[in-house]
């Protein structure tokens, strides 16, 4: 018999018990559900974790920093490696002519401290260049971004601008103070220089939850976001200025370390040991991302065979359904067998009815599977609300994951129509005519 | 024209058995390309706890095709049985019957069944309609099996029920029916792929004598137009002998006579 045929007699039978197979497709898809439910949490979780990290952006992120041999004895460096290189603007410009890198630019970070209606505020500054608006870090933030790389304007990072205020909305539009140490120049060729404080009057623009800043640098992440050109306009003394001074003899500044950010995670590798090669330290962290996604496969891995019990449970319940369609159908079978039906007929017919509550059980459970998703990410977000922090979605419905589900459950019903075809195409047509 | 018979062993004290005078041995004739089907020593044996049931026993026939042959017997004579081992329904314990130029013992069930989707048709006692389809599904019903393409179907199956004078009742169910009209389209459903032997189990048995005649001249006028061979299994001996061209009557598994109509006496 066609497939065609097979189908429409299939989906006739099916429609004659109408209740029990209705009954049974459903706990199909309950089963269904669950795996899509539980796989859909793990898959929400794994893209808004690897979303908040690229949100960092640490992971399209090469760190560079000097080489130096700071743990004291003879030096590591072995004959064929690069002499160890200053990291001055030249060292800069020939990082940023490197393949698939979007720019380079000073991790500019140092102690300042805030004073904000007349409080002292101890924070570490953050020179952004304007193209990290791109990098998703500031999506969501309240107030603006940057309107030039020399605007004296603030981005404060929030855990900070609690510290400031508990109403941080209110923060946006207001002025504060940051005190700093800047390095001034000696006259005398030396290559020396004074340290002088300074101050700088700052306008608050924006509020970002994210931490754009996160990175390498000596004192940490920065909370206090400002312009690069800013940054780089203060001059305040860093970490390398020691180190410059130590070395003598008027030179090039040099920077304590660089920032090199990748078109895509999938060039850092590329971009890391093109740096060593240039004779610079280099770091990402893109082995820890790795890590992560290794992480999220187990948890999906876990999350799915707890599922499955549950489509586990719904096959014997379709094997049950067939089995009792078999003895109601018995006659019908030795009808079909005298009219010409092979015994492969009769158990295609079987498997086609068993497939076909697996293929509906499999598009409701995906549905059912997908509102249990949007249901929780709403009680999430509810809660998040309440507790005045961002929401977020911890469930994700991919294609993969709908193609999956409909298919794993045809496949398991299938596999349990297994018995009851074949129990169906062994009856003896005399015997099954014979019954009533 | 009816052969002329003579008297020949009698084997049971209440029958006397007929055969033809020209064909004094039709019984157990070897295969002649002639026969719709022939039986060649069958017997159908199957224990039932300890007992040995002989359902059919050493029978040898051969009809011939265009015939019109009645098995006429009591109950548990074995007479369905032999239907079901000429229908490729069962398989005999021995013997070899011949039909479609194949011996049916020797076929894997694939083979048998294509040869009840394409050679044979069969009418059964309780009509054995799919209460859920219409008459017109249950007609298409072997269509479907033998993979008929569905241009052709409808025409098919309008033929098959206009034959049978159903055609005006494609969209009913068997439920809708009476028994005759029931049986009306379980006949068409057995017609519609064009079978070469038609076998009928106890057609008449759920219809009134009146049904059950008009039923019989539907049988006997599909035979004259098609030119079908047809085997019928009926306890009734009036029916048989007044639509039957021949009679094989069974008893205990075993053919105890068989003979042209006008011939088998009591």
């Amino acid at each position: 018999m066609k497939l065609r045929d097979m189908t429409e007699l299939a989906v006739r039978n099916l429609r004659e018990a109408i209740f029990r197979n209705t009954l049974t497709t459903l706990g199909v898809a309950v089963g269904v559900a669950s795996l899509v439910a539980m796989l859909s949490l793990g898959v929400g979780l794994q893209q808004l974790a690897s979303s908040r990290l690229t949100k960092s952006g640490l992971f399209d992120t090469v760190f560079v920093s000097p080489k130096l041999n700071l743990r004291g004895g003879p030096p590591a460096a072995a004959p064929q490696q690069p002499a160890t290189r200053l990291l001055d603007e030249d060292a800069r410009l020939e990082i940023s002519k490197l393949p698939n890198v979007i720019e380079v630019f000073p991790q500019i970070r140092f102690p300042t401290e805030v004073r904000f209606d007349g409080k002292p505020f101890p924070t570490v500054v953050a020179g952004m260049p304007l193209s990290s608006k791109l990098s998703g870090a500031f999506d969501g933030m309240k107030g603006e971004f940057f309107s030039s790389e020399s605007a004296d304007e603030a981005i404060l990072q929030i855990e900070f601008a609690k510290e400031l205020s508990p109403d941080t909305s209110s923060l946006v539009g207001r002025t504060l103070a940051i005190r700093y140490a800047e390095r001034q120049q000696l006259e005398d060729g030396s290559g020396g220089f004074s340290i002088v404080p300074k101050e700088r009057q700052l306008r608050i623009i924006g509020v970002v939850e994210t931490e754009p800043a996160s990175g390498f640098g000596g004192y940490g992440n920065g909370r206090l976001l400002i312009p690069i050109g800013v940054a780089q306009s203060l001059r305040a003394a860093q970490v390398n200025d020691l180190r410059d001074v130590v070395r003598g003899g008027p030179s090039k500044p040099t920077y304590a370390s660089l920032t090199v950010r990748a078109k895509s995670t999938a060039n850092v590798d590329d971009i890391e040991a093109a740096v060593k090669r240039m004779g610079f330290g280099a770091f990402s962290l893109l082995d820890a991302s790795k890590s992560l996604k290794i992480f999220f496969r187990v948890l999906d891995l876990l999350l799915g065979l707890f599922a499955s019990l549950a489509l586990a449970v719904a096959t014997l319940g379709i094997v049950n359904t067939l089995v009792m369609a078999i003895l109601e159908r018995r006659r019908e079978i030795g009808v079909l067998k005298a009219l010409g039906a092979a015994d492969n007929d009769v158990k295609r017919l079987f498997f086609v009815e068993a497939g076909v509550m697996g293929f509906i059980g499999g598009i409701a459970g995906v549905i059912l599977g997908w509102l249990i998703g949007r249901g929780l990410t709403l009680a999430t977000n509810i809660y998040l609300k309440r507790q005045d922090l961002p929401s977020v979605e911890i469930s994700s419905v991919p294609w993969w994951l709908v193609l999956s589900a409909i298919s794993f459950a045809v496949a398991v019903s299938l596999v349990a129509g297994l018995y009851p075809a074949s129990r169906a195409a062994k009856l003896d047509p005399v015997q099954a005519l014979r019954y009533e | 024209m009816r052969p002329c018979l003579r008297p020949t062993q009698i084997p049971s004290p209440n029958v006397v058995l007929f055969e033809r005078a020209s064909d004094s041995h039709m019984t157990t004739n070897p295969a002649s390309s002639q026969n719709a089907i022939q039986l060649d020593r069958v017997s159908r044996h199957y224990t039932l706890g300890a007992t040995a049931i002989r359902a059919v026993d050493d029978v040898s026939l051969s009809i011939a095709g265009g015939e019109f042959v009645a098995l006429l017997g009591s109950s548990g004579s074995g007479k369905s049985t032999l239907l079901n081992l000429m229908a490729g329904l069962d398989r005999p314990t021995s013997g070899a019957i011949h039909a479609d130029g194949r011996n049916l013992a020797e076929l894997s069930s694939l083979e048998l069944a294509r040869y009840r989707r394409n050679t044979i048709g069969m009418v059964f006692q309780s009509f054995n309609l799919l209460p859920r389809m219409t008459l017109a599904e249950n007609v298409e019903l072997p269509l479907r099996l033998a993979e008929v393409d569905h241009s052709e179907r409808d025409a098919r199956v309008a033929e098959a029920l206009q034959r049978v004078k159903l055609d005006k009742r494609t969209g009913h169910r068997p439920a809708e029916l009476s028994g005759g009209e029931q049986q009306r389209t379980a006949i068409a459903r057995a017609l519609v792929n064009r079978p070469k032997i038609l076998f009928a189990d106890e057609p008449t048995g759920n219809l009134d004598s009146a049904t059950g005649e008009s039923i019989m001249n539907l049988l006997i006028e599909i035979k004259e137009t098609l030119g079908m061979t047809i085997i019928m299994v009926t306890h009734e001996r009036p029916l048989a002998e007044k639509f039957a061209s021949r009679l094989a009557v069974m008893g205990d598994g075993k053919l105890l006579s068989d003979g042209a109509i006008a011939g088998v006496k009591s």
